[in-house]
């Protein structure tokens, strides 16, 4: 830190100063490659998984029924990551999505089966419940000051009894058809019957589409503001893998049963809170409140106002989770939402969340997801049983923290 | 035999890309206190973990002599075995156990069967503590005394060790004159007892108090020995920054406009105790150009003043009234205060000024993402751009704005800093302790940073706890005492000696 020149900006934009190209091209590209697989460890830990249960269960892991489960399974568990990252970010935690999620699916069963309200109103009402739970927890947290963990422990307790209150010790059952596919309705068929979906496919392509244009566009973006950019070699190299990855994930829907419904809202969710997280002033409040919640304060972010609003969307992704999970059952029972927070918050730390607070992302979180989800299913279908599937869980969570830390610390890092 | 206890030679130390120290010598005579000055980042206290073994013999090259026996610590336990103790600027104090468990953490007194004997313990601590003279009882608890007397019970823990060598990194950094008086007359006893001290440091008046060697650290090399007889502040300075610093203050030639900020009988009270007044009817203003120093000692008030300003962020039952420009404004939250364009950067920067593991263009941007908004989404290429201006205009020493700020030295994370507050475009700024813990050439562009600022037309509030930086850089003092307005003197009239009379003034009871 001594220099006492500092590059100007046009030297910057070669690359760290470098003022011989030719020189340095070559160690620059690798360095840039090594430094991105270290930020996409996790990434690579996923494609490592999913070739390993391709293997170990001869490809059935990869066919396309078992594709489309994949989805449908997790969609809740991911759901509630978005949320539990964010909270996990501000340096908080949420023990209570699991109960809120059964809260929630039992009062939907009050309201579309035992009261017959329209699918749609049951689905407003009970994302609403959400909210209130939110609003509940979020009152005690920012407003009490009584710390998350506590708040929300209480709050497991209070909704699974408040869950088995509505039930009133039975299961609540046969929701109607619009409800149900919440949880396990397919997009499909509507261009007429294919042996592959055209419309799967068209998406997927879409996709692909979406996302380069999206890519170049930040890259070129990047470039004009004078910002370092990866090599060109590898960003084509890695906007091709993950096209190729997207095209084979939509083939594979298309020749089941097209999208799942649940896939639409997750893609959705991922979107639109990935650039909550990113580009919004809330989402960088969220950042800067879990760094250092002082210097946040003292920046003028009002940061019981964050928090707040945090637990709100975090009882709505719980409410959706629960309405999710419900429509797959297709039954409101009690024991629905059990570990589910135990779930989400593994996908968060997994996706590389902090902690402490002021690390994680939303990708990061819905990869974590799918890990656990890989785990879940693969080892499924190999026949291992539930205890032992269990104890892997746990270890592959704690070896992906201690990856991670392990990482950092090679890095330098704090 | 030589009359050295310590000599190390030709130590080099490599981090990957950096050599931190390339070959240091170092001779330290029995029974000296030795001290080590050097800026921020020129290689101290590298030299000081090599010597206590917190980088192990293996990582280094060269040699280190202890009491003529070439040794090789593995990490600090083993220096320590030898008699080798570092006081680090961080204390290493457990706040909820006792000054005596504290010293004795590690190192238990035990009795019969193995278990720890508490009144030997509280004893043994209590002998310790006559010896460095803290009066306290060994059972208090460590966050219960200030950190003045923290600083004496980490030296009673060294003398707990049978220290023959103890090094002391910023001792005073964090202590007020009275307490850093203490410490400093305390090691010059303990040298009477055969103790010799290294001791790192920033303050050249004390380190001519009691040193009898000064090296001098430049870019990892020593430049120098210098002698007690042959020392002088400016020898020294030149060492360190390797030029003659003609001014240790940039010339300022004040544009004086009108009034920006005027404060009226601002009292507050403190959060717990809301009987106790902190701050007591402070009425101050500052005028556009104009560089208004606050002089206090510690335990003044004047942390405190600043934070219940700025959106009420310390105290209970404040009140007062503040004007901008002859309106009167209302500055009861931090948002509100940043709107009206009051700006306050902290003495503490690494605990309320920084996010340290976000980078440098996120640091920048946080108290005004709302400038950045566009179509409600953060403009994230603008971001960098104004962040790079920033790095440029203001000498962050970073390859990019995308470093994250824990990396950043004290001065550098300064800059950082200021810049926030310099994008919120604030009419006031308030700065507490802008150069605390920054090396001798940092600050100078500090203060360069404050005149710009002042020329500007900005309004600028000081808060020093050194004096002759305070005076080096305002146009008109205040002298606050006992949460009271002492004094107001322009800068002319202002010598040090009206100065602590005004700040030592006692309430009149």
């Amino acid at each position: 830190m001594s220099n006492p020149n500092p590059p100007t900006i046009e030297e910057a934009r070669v690359g760290g100063g470098n003022v011989n190209p030719t020189e340095n091209k070559l160690t620059d590209r690798l360095s840039h490659i090594l430094a991105d697989l270290g930020k996409n460890g996790i990434f690579i830990a996923l494609i490592a998984v999913v070739v390993l249960f391709a293997i170990l269960t001869d490809g059935i892991l990869l066919r396309p029924q078992n594709i489309s489960n994949l989805v449908v399974q997790n969609g809740y568990i991911l759901v509630l990551a978005i949320g539990m990252v964010m909270v996990i970010i501000a340096g908080h935690i949420d023990l209570s999505v699991g109960s809120v999620a059964a809260f929630v699916g039992a009062c939907s069963g009050v309201f579309a089966v035992q009261w017959g309200l329209p699918w749609w109103l049951a689905v407003i009402l009970s994302l609403g419940i959400g909210a209130l739970v939110g609003v509940w927890q979020g009152f005690w947290i920012a407003y009490v000051g009584i710390p998350a963990f506590i708040v929300t422990l209480a709050g497991m307790l209070i909704f699974r009894g408040l869950a088995l209150v509505v039930l009133g010790n039975a299961n609540i059952g046969s929701f109607p058809a619009e409800y149900r596919a919440l949880g396990n309705g397919f997009l499909t068929d509507v261009f007429g019957e294919f042996e592959i979906d055209p419309l799967t496919l068209g998406v997927g392509a879409l996709a692909i589409i979406a996302l380069v244009v999206q890519q170049v566009r930040t890259r070129r973006g990047r470039q004009k503001y004078s910002q370092d950019v990866e090599p060109m070699a590898w960003f084509i190299t890695k906007l091709v893998l993950v096209s190729v990855a997207i095209g084979f994930f939509a083939y594979s829907l298309a020749s089941y049963k097209g999208i799942p419904i649940t896939l639409i809202i997750l893609a959705v969710l991922v979107l639109v809170y990935g650039v909550v997280m990113n580009r919004t002033v809330f989402g960088r409040h969220i950042y800067a409140i879990g760094g250092n919640r002082h210097a946040a304060e003292l920046s003028g972010i009002k940061t019981r106002r964050v928090d707040f609003w945090l637990f709100v969307n975090m009882g709505v992704l719980a409410a959706l989770a629960g309405l999710i999970f419900t429509a797959r059952l297709n039954l409101a029972g009690p024991k629905a939402g059990d570990g589910f927070e135990l779930e989400a918050i593994s996908a968060a730390f997994i996706g590389g969340a902090a902690v402490q607070g002021g690390v994680g992302t939303i990708g990061g979180a819905i990869i974590g997801g799918l890990i656990i989800g890989v785990l879940n299913n693969g080892m499924s279908i190999m026949g291992i049983g539930i205890e032992w599937q269990q104890a892997v869980k746990g270890l592959v969570l704690l070896l992906a923290v201690a990856f991670d830390v392990y990482n950092k610390r090679r890095s330098g890092g704090n | 035999m030589t009359t050295d206890i310590l000599e190390m030679r030709g130590i080099t130390k490599t981090f990957p890309g950096v050599k931190a120290l390339a070959n240091v010598n170092l001779s330290v005579a029995r029974g000296e206190v030795h001290a080590i000055c050097g800026e921020n980042g020129a290689g101290k206290s590298t030299l000081m973990k090599v010597l206590s073994g917190v980088y192990p013999h293996g990582t280094y090259n060269g040699d280190i002599v202890f009491e003529n026996e070439t040794v090789e610590f593995k990490d600090l336990t083993d220096s320590e075995a030898k008699g080798i103790v570092i006081i680090h600027q961080e204390l290493a104090l457990s706040p909820y156990l006792s000054i005596a468990e504290n010293i004795f953490l590690n190192n238990e007194l035990r009795g019969r069967g193995g278990l720890i004997d508490w009144n030997k313990t509280n004893f043994e601590a209590s002998k310790l503590l006559a010896r460095v003279g803290l009066r306290e009882n060994p059972t208090t608890k460590i966050m219960d005394i200030g950190v003045g007397k923290q600083q004496l019970v980490e030296i009673a823990k060294a003398l707990s060790k049978e220290v023959k060598l103890l090094i002391l990194d910023e001792p005073t950094a964090a202590l007020n004159d009275e307490d850093s008086d203490h410490l400093l007359n305390l090691i010059l006893h303990l040298k009477g007892q055969g103790i010799t001290s290294i001791i790192i440091s920033h303050k050249l008046n004390e380190i001519k108090k009691v040193a009898d060697s000064v090296t001098v650290i430049r870019d990892g090399k020593t430049i120098e020995t210098i002698a007690k007889t042959d020392v002088t502040e400016d020898r020294i300075i030149k060492d360190m920054v390797g030029r003659d610093l003609e001014h240790r203050y940039p010339d300022h030639t004040p544009h004086i406009g009108e009034e920006l900020l005027r404060v009226e009988d601002w009292t507050a009270h403190h959060p717990q105790d809301t009987s106790r007044v902190v701050v007591d009817k402070v009425n101050l203003n500052v005028r556009a150009g104009e560089i208004v120093g606050i002089a206090g000692l510690m335990g003044a008030g004047r942390t405190e003043f600043a934070m219940s300003l700025f959106g009420q962020s310390y105290g209970s039952k404040i009140s007062g009234r503040v004007f901008l420009r002859g309106n009167e404004i209302r500055t009861r939250t931090v948002a509100e205060a940043i709107q009206h364009g009051i700006a306050y950067a902290t003495e503490d920067r690494k605990t309320y000024g920084l996010n340290l593991i976000e980078d440098i263009k996120r640091n920048i941007s946080m108290a005004s993402l709302k400038k950045l908004e566009k179509y409600g989404l953060v403009h994230d290429n603008e971001e960098y751009k104004v962040a790079n201006e920033y790095r440029t205009s203001m000498n962050i020493k970073a390859p990019n704005v995308l470093v994250k700020t824990g990396k950043l030295s004290g001065g550098n994370q300064q800059k950082v800093v200021l810049s926030k507050w310099i994008y919120s475009d604030p009419d006031v700024l308030i700065l507490d302790e802008p150069t605390r813990g920054i090396d001798v050439g940092a600050k100078y562009e500090i203060y360069s940073i404050i005149n710009r600022l002042a020329a500007q037309g900005k309004g600028i509030i000081v808060i020093s706890s050194e004096l002759p930086e305070l005076l080096g850089i305002s146009d008109r003092v205040y002298a606050l005492s006992e949460g009271r307005i002492t004094g107001e003197l322009p800068v002319a009239e202002a010598t040090p000696e009206a100065m602590l009379k005004l700040m030592t003034m006692e309430k009149p009871r």
